[in-house]
């Protein structure tokens, strides 16, 4: 289909000159991605374990959060879900914030080249700082 | 001006099978997918913290909390509106980044079969606990 390859296609990347306008565009992208993937994935796990009974709940629990010492595969999976875990949480904040953000962009507001810039520093340090205060407080016991 | 394709016509006009016309749906799935993201605020947040309100994460602690209407009923909720959320977002993606038309075609296959298999699974599983418990 010759006449197809005419449409507009997305800009490439590296056309672009990085800037935070940018990166929060890319990473709404990649944290919809992981939110999408990992955490949907682990999520529908969750819901059949737990509605599958005490045992299947019991093997979740086991690969997600607690193996047993001395368990290669199980200590594996858990430091895998622990990754999985951080980078959740932050794909959470970043994709929730930067939603936010583009519903505002949707009124028409907020496009001027500073206040553009602004918001998407806000964004992307507010998202890092969320996810760096809930595991520091998890992991201090607070939670 | 061409005619809006009707959904249940066979007939396909000459433009849209060159690829040259808009598929006239855009501005639909422009407005659910901002629909389902203010949704997905309410409801993500909700699981979110239902989650961390847990007294603990022991199975009887979980499913008591899952069998609850309040919580099946918004976890129901939740799990259409961000499946279907994914399946535009993720459409997005594949438009922008599979140019080829054989790619792109399987890629929106997939992704269905994604969001639908595992949709229908999560929302069985909250329904059967929420329903019958777990049989012996």
């Amino acid at each position: 289909m010759a006449t197809a390859n005419k449409r507009p296609l997305s800009p490439h990347l590296q056309i672009w000159k990085w800037g935070p306008h940018m990166a929060v565009s890319i990473l709404h992208r990649t944290s919809g991605f992981i939110l999408a993937s990992a955490a949907m994935l682990t999520l529908v796990w969750f819901l059949m374990a737990v509605s599958g009974g005490e045992a299947s709940y019991a093997t979740f629990q086991y690969y997600v959060m607690e193996a047993t010492a001395g368990d290669p595969w199980g200590f594996a999976a858990n430091v895998f879900f622990r990754l999985v875990g951080v980078a959740v949480t932050w794909a959470f904040f970043q994709h929730l914030f930067s939603g936010l953000r583009h519903l505002v962009l949707d009124t028409g507001a907020g496009y001027e080249l500073k206040t553009n810039r602004t918001w998407s520093l806000v964004v992307m340090m507010g998202a890092m700082v969320c996810t760096l205060a809930l595991w520091a407080s998890a992991f201090l016991g607070l939670l | 001006m061409a005619k809006a394709p009707h959904k249940t016509s066979y007939k396909t006009e000459l433009g849209r099978v060159r690829g040259l016309g808009s598929a006239r749906s855009g501005g639909h799935h422009w407005l659910t997918h901002r629909a389902t993201a203010v949704a997905n605020v309410f409801l993500v947040v909700w699981l979110f913290l239902s989650i961390l309100l847990l007294p603990n994460f022991s199975y009887p602690a979980v499913s008591e909390w899952m069998a609850k209407p309040t919580v099946a009923v918004p976890l129901i909720l939740l799990l259409i509106n961000v499946f279907w959320h994914i399946r535009m977002g993720w459409q997005v993606l594949i438009e922008d980044y599979a140019h080829e038309a054989g790619g792109k075609l399987t890629a929106v296959m997939l992704l269905n079969f994604y969001v639908f298999g595992a949709g229908a699974l999560a929302i069985f599983a909250v329904a059967k606990h929420a329903f019958v418990g777990v049989a012996g």
